[in-house]
């Protein structure tokens, strides 16, 4: 449902006549519906605001928000949802900052008695519903954006390369390693082995809960790239239960070199080293 | 949707160093990660240079493809060559008739997401890959 | 048609692959290498593929073959500077290069031609040992 011209222009003069108590009234009913999250002041600033925005829409003949005339309020209403977004508002709250705006209109209205009014607040309304379900889209969209930047946070978080020693780098894994996770942790830890011109690194896995065929395959697909470069790759951290599964599952570690613990393989890289002459 | 494809002819060594720009631009063009770039890129190498030798030369045509969730690269390889009469062997790791390592169909397929081959002795080899965006 | 060039520095001859090579330029390569070898009585060999952003199994065979024919003409082959990408590609793809020996940077290949012509001179016999940086098949 969209407003002709006339209704858009007569709610634009409505609006512009009664605008302070509009905005006023407008951001106590944000207010109650917040739970004093937000200061008064603030939500006075982005009711003001916002209301402007709708003026200037109508003002300028936006009968339907998708028009270029809307085109400031769309900007407001993402801009809202962005911010209500990240500062951990749920979508209801969210959409209701913008379905206020018509209870507040109405009581400004004060008794509609004529057809007229009734039918512009009818077609208003509508205009309203699309905004707030414009912010509800606004905000799925931001919510999706900042639970995928976590998830890329995390798995940087997670997979860390240190440099262990001169010519030895070590991967410390902690936590489930996935199919994703594990082919991360593999392009990570043979980029830092060019970078630092490194030809050891210790892959410890203490911090692993499990190890199933999949990920055994990534680590030894690890160590067999790693070895095409030139580097030798050491396992360290093997925990019993861990041993146990690799065995049963029939994975072949091969000439692999493991050590019970970091500070072992450590050791045997060093001595690996000397008598390399390195 | 699929967008307009790219074919080029493979009729001598320089045109497979050309199939394998070609990939690589559109792999890139596509945003697969740079393990995938060269994943498709060997691939794309190994089965143009099939296509060459044991397809007697023929023709490749790539297109990048959509699907509702992503964007990804199809590769085709088509000769009039002898076909491959055993398949199953073909695609055996190991098995060669050209004097190579006899990985290239075997494993250009384990780079890839989508591996179908349509074959007859005496018609012809038809081989197509897709590589999707993780 | 192209040319990989062979560059000799001090004892070592240096091999830079810069180009995307058509089949034929790698079996040129391989020739001029054996050439090479015997005319400088070089007893190492450094095969730079830093640039290459793929290697598929026609290369892999060549730079095995290389390192096959340099071994029998008592030159040692590194191959050198192989990308991750490359590497695990190579991986997938089931070509683990057996019997060439690979360093990450041309410092650490030239290191380990110079062990080797050193271990040759203090230990009468350790070729027994496996070499420790050779790729072995998984």
């Amino acid at each position: 449902m969209s407003l002709s011209p006339d209704e858009a222009s007569r709610f634009a003069h409505l609006l512009s006549s009664k605008a302070e108590p509009l905005a006023a009234r407008w951001a106590e009913l944000v207010a109650a519906g917040l739970r004093g999250r937000l200061s008064s002041a603030e939500l006075r600033r982005q009711t003001s605001e916002l209301q402007r925005a709708f003026q200037q829409a109508f003002d300028a003949g936006a009968t339907d928000l998708t028009s270029e005339a809307a085109a400031e309020l769309r900007a407001q209403l993402d801009e809202l949802s962005t911010n209500r977004a990240r500062q951990g508002f749920t979508a209801t709250e969210t959409a209701i900052s913008v379905y206020a705006f018509k209870e507040a209109t109405l009581e400004i209205l004060g008794s509609v008695d004529d057809a007229t009014t009734l039918r512009d607040y009818v077609a208003f309304s509508g205009f309203v519903d699309r905004a707030a379900l414009f912010t509800f889209d606004s905000y799925v969209r931001v919510r999706e954006s900042l639970i995928a930047d976590q998830a890329e946070q995390l798995l940087e978080l997670s997979t860390p390369v240190v440099k262990l020693w001169e010519g030895v780098v070590a991967v410390p894994l902690v936590g489930t390693l996935d199919s994703a996770r594990a082919q991360v942790v593999m392009e990570r830890l043979l980029q830092t082995l060019v970078d630092t011109g490194s030809p050891y690194a210790i892959i410890d896995i203490t911090g692993v809960p499990a190890v199933d065929t999949q990920v055994a395959q990534h680590i030894l697909k690890t160590v067999v790239a790693a070895r095409l470069m030139g580097a030798d790759c050491i396992i360290s951290g093997i925990r019993p239960q861990i041993a146990q599964t690799i065995v049963a599952l029939g994975i072949e570690f091969g000439d692999i070199a493991t050590k019970a613990s970091l500070a072992d393989a450590l050791r045997y890289v060093i001595s690996q080293n000397k008598r390399a002459g390195r | 949707m699929n967008d307009e494809s790219q074919r080029l002819p493979v009729d001598t060594d320089r045109d497979v160093v050309r199939v394998r720009q070609l990939v690589r631009t559109v792999a890139v063009a596509v945003k697969l990660s740079l393990v995938d770039q060269t994943k498709i890129v060997t691939a794309a190498s190994e089965l143009a240079r099939n296509t060459l030798v044991y397809g007697g030369g023929g023709e490749v045509e790539v297109t990048r493809v959509h699907n509702e969730r992503r964007a990804g690269i199809r590769i085709v390889f088509a000769d009039q060559g002898p076909g491959i009469v055993d398949l199953d062997l073909a695609l055996t790791d190991g098995y060669t008739t050209g004097g190579g390592l006899g990985l290239g169909l075997s494993g250009a397929r384990r780079l890839v997401d989508e591996f179908d081959i349509d074959t007859e002795a005496g018609k012809g080899t038809t081989i197509t890959i897709v590589k999707w965006c993780r | 048609m192209e040319r990989v060039p062979v560059l000799k520095i001090g004892d070592i001859l240096l091999v830079s692959i810069q180009i995307d090579m058509e089949d034929q330029v790698a079996l040129q390569l391989q020739e001029d290498l054996a050439d090479k070898i015997v005319a400088t009585g070089t007893h190492g060999v450094i095969i730079d593929i830093s640039a290459l952003d793929i290697v598929d199994s026609f290369v892999g065979r060549t730079l095995a073959t290389i390192a096959s024919v340099s071994r029998v003409l008592d030159a040692e082959t590194v191959v050198v500077g192989m990308r991750p990408a490359v590497a695990i590609t190579l991986v997938e793809l089931g070509l683990s290069l057996p019997g060439i020996r690979t360093a990450l940077n041309v410092e650490l290949g030239i290191a380990m031609i110079g062990t080797r012509d050193l271990s040759g001179l203090l230990d009468d016999e350790d070729e027994d040992e496996p070499d420790q940086a050779a790729v072995t098949a998984p």
